[in-house]
């Protein structure tokens, strides 16, 4: 099925397609029986799911010192997750918004999923800022509620913006992939035959019954929230990058940070859609759907971005040495040539040299090829955060002070639970809600496009 | 063994719930506060817990079902507490009528004294409400001036201890005072028929008047009996110097506010020996250099392990101990001491003539000082030298002994283990010690005192000793009993006590009476008579309540005499010393695997005395900062060649015996020697102790109890981890410690601020602040800390800090607010050592304010950065963007909660923090609002010096100074004047309110070449 010899203009979804065929081919992924398989991964994944609550529950019960944090390194694996997952995110909302604005035909295929994973991962980022606080019961007090005590966040401290910004994110995430959802819904409860399923997708659709007024306002409304989704792609990890940024601590007070860490973002993001879209269009043969187009067009974002952050690393070792800053100068060095040189080494090969293979047609044209680089440029992100947050707090201002850092087996057990959590949701999502977006996939058939010249 | 003579262990005498409850109804005089609670924890009732945490705080992530059996022990303990039967026996009352002279909320404070090897403390005791919370030194007793050592900062924690020995045990099983009175009464009627001749006492050293006059008058009771002291940290070495010296005891006490140049042949001063505090203090104040005053003062140090007294120093060479002897004789003979032949081979030639002839141009102003552990020949030619330069009665003080019955402690105990061993010892009381722990491994002396008919041991702890006793009496802590003791000149104070007993312990003139009196006398009786009669009964009332409230007696300080230097010292000590260098010679440590092993009390844990102190043990070891654990030190050199790393155990043998010592790499430290501290790896103990370190007892002989002339050791292949608090001990070109010479500063004042930028003051992007009132600040000077860490312990005492244990230790979570740290300079075979102690900045651009996302850290109108706990959500950011790393976070609950008696140990004026905030140096606000308060209300302004942070309070040599930096006239603000000022880490614009006066050395001209780094 594959063509190895797809040209760069190949469309972007295969030939013979009509609307019906292709609302009965994606609908069909939700309405037919549930295979055997999808039992076993939603149970090992559930299984983490339950692992991840068990070491929530040994870390409310006991405290935070079940992690391996210490001073002088006061975050670890917590933060080291939280920024990875809402990187992860990133490239969800880029498909759904900015693509969209831009008139990239070619999301409409992913842009579900993508929008899918963005709404995952933000939920497992999230769990993280909770967990990680020495006392998670108050966890409230970092958002401007109208206490009686009068008492306000404090404004000036980066992680009050993080609140801001996440939740920002996380409710424009959701609202955006529910109304994209809406008319899909539709379909499914026009289509499904059991009783439950109707009623179910019925409430969820809110009565769309594919009227011209609502098609009118859907995609106005749908194009305003791509209006306000789309800084938030850019907005959203500047913030959480002045996490560090706006600290004093050497190897993370730096102007660099806001956007190599979107870049940074963006990057994993399409990691992680490659990680997720290559099985999956494999297993459900969707590949006439999320063709080696759409494959290679993603190679070529991850491609780019990973330039931006790999000069990012660079400018952030070029400063350091310009600067003359002698503390800045030591952390770039402890970074090469530190105790944890190892981590940092993984992460340039992960993140800068792994990827230079994209720039062959061939590999971009492989999917097993590009899955495994997506899952190395992965690893790689979640390195680069670990390096950027240990190593620079592990060797700080004074050596009197210096210290090591490592996981425990509880850090181990929160980030596989959240592994767990982010594809127990995705298992679900697959099973009960159109993984494509059947009604701009019917936009894409050529009878949709009726002023186009035939090719 | 005396299996035979042992009672059964089913005592008939075993008393159950109900004589317990008994003897609690009998409980003592209502003039002291008791709760329930400590009640509750008194006797028996704590040993049916067998709780196995260390005190005070430790949560282990893994013991989460044993605390839960705890807290059903202890809720079943409260209901045992609050059964009927006891309620109506101590009636709860409030302060109907309110005792005279306490306001509830106010502490009151009490003169009292601390011994460590005998000699005197001087200590006023803050009391809360009738429970002791915090010791500070008492200005007017002349070893402490106010100021006070890690010991004495630690003894509240001693004295709550719930491990601490809280029953009177016979054969280990419970039994009672009555029957321990009637059994012992038995024996002693037939012993008074033999005139005592099987009647043995054993003490520690002993300086307290009231118990040596109950000693001679039981010796004159029983005039066969025998008296044997024993110490296993003891001065027996400055004891048999001075006999060679002057042909007989003899006290020696120094003046360092009168010596320019210093000696010290492996004396570490400042760290050992009665009168360190004291001696620390006139040092320093000796040398304190301000407003460009004249250069004063050189230390020069031999050192045979690193020791404070060698970070002091302006010179010092570090040679084995072995080689101490030789290098003393070299001094002599380049002093022209009569006799004294210049050695063949001696160490450091240069560094030898250079300090000789500044000796000799300081002479009558000078003082050579001998270490406590150097051999009696260094300690006598150390008093020839002081002769001939006439510092006998300028710089040295000779009196009589301060002790009662001073002797040649080894050989005393030596003789009473023949006699045990040859069947003479009817009864031994052993009056405090451990000795089957800290005895002479060559006297065996387990296996003697099992021979012994009838063994009584009155301890605070149910140690060693206590299992080889029949009877083990719980001794009352000093904080629990009168006693009187003498200070290192003489002046004698009477320990009185502040809390009623809190395990019914006696104490050992309690003990004493029972032999010498037909109905025991109380503690309180027998110290009051004592010095009554000393005084005569007219103005003793008076007499005595000065006395007490002073905490000295007066004109109890020995005066001084001039002694004759015997003819014979000088040439017996150099023949000592050739035989000894003979002997070193024959040990040859050529072999790789060989080397000297010296003996050493333990900073921290003394002789294995505070072993069950948790914050002792978790009290980072001034240089090594080790917790919980000794080692065995080598130096670099050695660990090169031997490949062994920090941690990795060797077994050392010596004579046929040999121990197990994880390794740890000490710059400095000689080659050819390795140097193992005392008083770990108790075999019985309280939790804390259990399991930490090694036990290098077992390697120490009575002919060689500091130095071992050759061991072999080799690796095991085994690592043991290690708790150390600091890791990592250079400074990477960093200003941290800013360091010049008196020299440097003379020639450019402003060197020491040029080693770093100082932002100017107007950088700043938001407005600064404005301090209208006061404006605290503090100074801390890098030249006159020695790195005693007695601050760290008395900031622990006053700000409730807990201890977290090895394992959090291990994992970098130790909750000191203030730390000490080190820096080493140059050669890692002999560096420069420099102490820093750090705590809170109090910046005024602090870093931590504004990433804090709930404002639980903030600038107050005074410029304090305040900590609000309870607002406190755990972010921990302020700990990562705080360039000092001074933020203490608890990561797991720190703080014990549920064992009764250490709520009593809290300063309530200091939150409890609890799991998930973050805490850190206050400047001791709760001292600045109680001074503020008080001034307040007399409506007065504050006075400069009236607020003393803890540190501040207890530093030997007063290194830190607090107060108001808006008072131009203020301590605070002449220091922070100084030229030598600056501020830690300055350049990131912080504005640190803490600030250092740089280290300023005066090294000799004539050793400049090396810089004072020079090698034997």
């Amino acid at each position: 099925m594959e063509n190895r010899t797809t040209n760069y203009r190949s469309p972007l979804i295969a030939p013979g397609y009509t609307t019906s065929t292709v609302t009965d081919k994606i609908s069909a992924v939700v309405l037919a029986r549930t295979p055997r398989w999808w039992y076993v991964g939603f149970g090992v994944t559930f299984l983490l799911v339950m692992m991840l609550l068990y070491a929530i529950a040994h870390l409310f019960a006991v405290g935070i010192g079940i992690w391996g944090v210490n001073v002088p390194v006061a975050w670890g694996w917590a933060i080291t997750n939280f920024v990875w997952w809402m990187g992860i995110g990133h490239a969800g909302t880029l498909i759904t918004a900015i693509l969209l604005l831009l008139r990239q035909a070619w999301r409409n295929s992913i842009n579900r999923f993508a929008e899918a994973m963005t709404l995952f991962a933000v939920a497992c980022a999230g769990i993280y800022p909770l967990l990680h606080l020495g006392r998670p019961w108050v966890f409230y007090w970092l958002f401007p509620y109208p206490s009686t005590l009068g008492i306000w966040p404090q404004f000036r401290s980066p992680l009050v913006w993080d609140v801001f910004a996440v939740s920002t994110y996380a409710t424009i995430s959701l609202l955006f992939w529910y109304v994209g959802l809406i008319p899909d819904l539709a379909t499914l409860r026009d289509r499904s035959k059991k009783r439950v399923a109707q009623i179910g997708y019925g409430i969820l659709a809110m009565g769309w019954r594919g009227s011209a007024r609502h098609w009118h306002n859907y995609e106005s409304a749908y194009l305003m929230l791509a209006g306000l989704a789309t800084p938030l792609v850019v907005s959203v990890h500047s913030v959480v990058s002045f996490d560090f940024a706006a600290g004093i601590v050497p190897g993370w007070h730096s102007t660099v940070f806001p956007p190599y860490f979107v870049a940074g973002a963006i990057y994993s993001g399409f990691a992680m859609v490659l990680t997720l879209a290559i099985p999956l269009r494999r297993i459900f043969g969707l590949e006439d759907f999320i063709t080696l187009r759409h494959l290679q067009n993603m190679a070529k974002v991850m491609l780019a971005t990973g330039l931006i952050v790999a000069y990012g690393y660079l400018m952030e070792f070029f400063m350091a040495w310009y600067s003359g800053d002698m503390y800045e100068r030591y952390v770039s060095l402890n970074r090469m040539f530190g105790p944890y040189a190892f981590q940092f080494w993984a992460l340039i090969a992960c993140n800068i040299l792994a990827p230079q293979a994209l720039w062959l047609r061939r590999v971009r044209s492989s999917p097993p090829v590009l899955f495994a680089i997506a899952i190395v440029v992965n690893v790689g992100m979640w390195l680069e955060r670990y390096v950027i947050i240990v190593t620079s707090l592990h060797r700080d201002f004074l050596p009197s002070s210096w210290g090591m850092y490592s996981g425990t087996i509880w850090d181990w057990a929160t980030f596989i639970g959240t592994l767990g959590l982010f594809l127990a949701l995705m298992f679900l999502f697959i099973r009960f809600l159109p993984m494509i977006s059947i009604f701009e996939m019917r936009t894409m058939v050529p009878e949709a496009n009726v002023e186009e010249t035939p090719r | 063994m005396s299996e035979q003579d042992r009672p059964k262990h089913a005592s008939p005498e075993r008393p159950g719930l109900a004589a317990l409850r008994g003897r609690l109804e009998g409980a003592r005089g209502p003039e002291f506060w008791r709760s329930l609670e400590e009640l509750a924890g008194d006797e028996a009732f704590q040993e049916l817990l067998h709780r196995e945490f260390p005190r005070q705080a430790s949560e282990w992530t893994e013991g989460l079902d044993r605390r839960r059996f705890l807290q059903l022990a202890g809720a079943s303990l409260a209901l045992a507490g609050l059964a009927c039967t006891r309620q109506p026996l101590e009636r709860i009352v409030p302060y109907v009528r309110q005792p005279e002279e306490i306001i509830p909320g106010r502490p009151q404070f009490y003169a009292t004294a601390m011994t460590l090897g005998g000699y005197a403390l001087g200590l006023l005791v803050e009391s809360h409400e009738g429970r002791p919370t915090k010791v500070e030194g008492n200005p007017q007793h002349p070893a402490s001036l106010g100021a006070t050592n890690a010991f004495a900062q630690a003894a509240v924690l001693g004295l709550y201890d719930p491990d601490r020995s809280q029953l009177l045990l016979k054969l280990g099983e419970i039994s009672t005072w009555a029957s321990f009175l009637e059994s012992l009464r038995g024996r002693l009627q037939a012993q008074r028929s033999l005139k005592g001749a099987g009647l043995r006492i054993l003490t520690e050293t002993v300086t307290s008047p009231t118990l040596a006059a109950q000693i001679r008058s039981l010796l004159a009771l029983y005039p066969k009996a025998k008296w044997h002291q024993y110490e296993p940290a003891g001065r027996d070495m400055a004891r048999l110097g001075a006999r060679m010296a002057f042909g007989r005891f003899v006290e020696t006490r120094f003046d360092f506010g009168k010596a320019d140049v210093v000696f010290s042949l492996d004396a570490d001063f400042p760290a050992a020996g009665p009168g360190a505090v004291r001696y620390t203090r006139d040092f320093t104040d000796r040398r304190r250099r301000r407003d460009g005053r004249a250069a004063q003062g050189r230390l020069y140090v031999v050192e045979s392990a690193p020791t404070l007294a060698g970070t002091l120093a302006d010179h010092h060479v570090t040679v084995r101990a072995g080689e101490v002897p030789v290098l003393a004789q070299a001094l002599a003979a380049a002093l022209e001491v009569p006799g004294v032949p210049r050695p063949a081979a001696a160490p450091a030639s240069p560094f030898v003539t250079a300090a000789a002839a500044d000796l000799r141009a300081h002479a009558g102003r000078s003082l050579v000082l001998a270490g406590e552990y150097a051999p009696p020949e260094v300690h006598a030619l150390a008093h020839a030298m002081n002769h001939h330069l006439g510092n006998a009665g300028a710089t040295v003080l000779h009196t009589d002994p301060v002790e009662a019955e001073p002797v040649d402690q080894a050989a005393s105990l030596g003789e009473l283990v023949g006699e045990m061993r040859a069947g003479h010892v009817d009864i031994l009381a052993i009056l405090g010690g451990n000795p089957v722990f800290t005895a002479p491994a060559d006297f065996r002396f387990g296996e003697a005192l099992g021979k012994v008919p009838l063994r009584i041991h009155l301890n605070g702890e149910r140690d060693e000793t206590a299992e080889y006793c029949h009877w083990h009496v719980p001794e009352a802590h000093f904080l629990e009993a009168w006693s009187d003791a003498r200070a290192h000149d003489g002046t004698a104070t009477v320990i009185q006590p502040l809390i009623a007993p809190l395990y019914g312990g006696r104490s050992a003139h309690e003990l004493l009476s029972v032999f010498t009196d037909d109905t025991p006398r109380s503690g309180y009786d027998t110290v009051r008579d004592f010095w009554r009669g000393r005084t005569g009964t007219a103005g003793f009332e008076a007499f005595w309540r000065k006395a007490l409230h002073d905490g000295v007696v007066p004109g109890t300080a020995l005066p001084s005499r001039t002694l004759p230097l015997l003819a014979s010292a000088v040439p017996e000590a150099v023949a000592a010393i050739a035989l000894a260098g003979a002997a070193e010679a024959k040990a040859s440590l050529a072999g790789q695997e060989t080397c000297e092993l010296v003996f050493r009390p333990d900073p921290t844990i003394h002789d294995g005395r505070f072993a069950n102190n948790g914050w002792l043990q978790e009290l980072p070891k001034p240089l090594s900062s080790l917790t919980w654990d000794n080692a065995a030190f080598i130096g670099p050199a050695a660990a090169a060649r031997t490949g062994l790393v920090n941690g990795a155990v060797v077994e050392i043998v010596a004579g046929g015996k040999s121990v197990q010592a994880p390794v740890w790499i000490l710059p400095g430290h000689p080659d050819g020697s390795m140097t193992v501290t005392l008083g770990y790896g108790r075999r019985k103990s309280g939790r804390v102790a259990k399991g930490a370190g090694f036990d290098p007892y077992v390697l120490r002989d009575s002919t060689a109890p500091w130095l071992l002339p050759k061991v072999s050791f080799r690796p095991t292949g085994e690592h043991r981890a290690l708790a150390a608090t600091q890791h990592h001990f250079n400074m990477e070109g960093r200003d941290l410690v800013r360091v010049a010479t008196l020299e440097e500063m003379r020639a450019d004042p402003e060197c020491i601020k040029r080693m770093g930028e100082t932002p100017p003051k107007d950088q700043n992007l938001y407005p600064g602040f404005a301090y209208p009132g006061q404006a605290w600040g503090m100074a801390i000077d890098l030249s006159a800390c020695t790195g005693c860490n007695a601050c760290v312990v008395a900031c622990q005492a006053e700000n409730n800090i807990p201890v977290v244990g090895k394992e959090q230790v291990l994992r970098g979570r130790e909750m000191h607010w203030l730390r000490v740290d080190r820096y080493y300079q140059g050669d890692p075979e002999d560096p420069e050592t420099h102490h820093q102690p750090v705590m809170c900045m109090h910046c005024e651009q602090a870093p931590c304010e504004v990433v804090c996302p709930v404002g639980a850290t903030n600038h107050n109108s005074e410029g304090l950065n305040v900590m609000v706990y309870n607002r406190c959500v755990g972010t921990r950011y302020c700990s990562n963007n705080c360039p000092y790393k001074v933020r203490r976070f608890n990561f797991l609950k720190y703080n014990d909660e549920t064992t009764p008696v250490l709520k009593l140990l809290h300063n309530p004026d200091v939150t409890v923090r609890s799991r998930g905030v973050m805490e850190k140096c206050t400047y001791c606000v709760q001292r600045i609002n109680e001074a503020r308060i008080d001034s307040e209300r007399e409506g007065r302004d504050l006075r400069d010096g009236e607020i003393t942070t803890a540190c501040q309070q207890a530093c030997p040599s007063q290194a830190i100074v607090f107060g108001d930096i808006n008072d131009g006239k203020s301590r605070v603000s002449a220091w922070k004047s100084e030229p030598s000022g600056y501020g830690l880490l300055e350049g990131l614009n912080t504005r640190p309110r803490t600030t250092y006066l740089a280290k300023l050395r005066n090294p000799n001209p004539a050793l400049r070449p090396d810089k004072g780094r020079d090698r034997g």
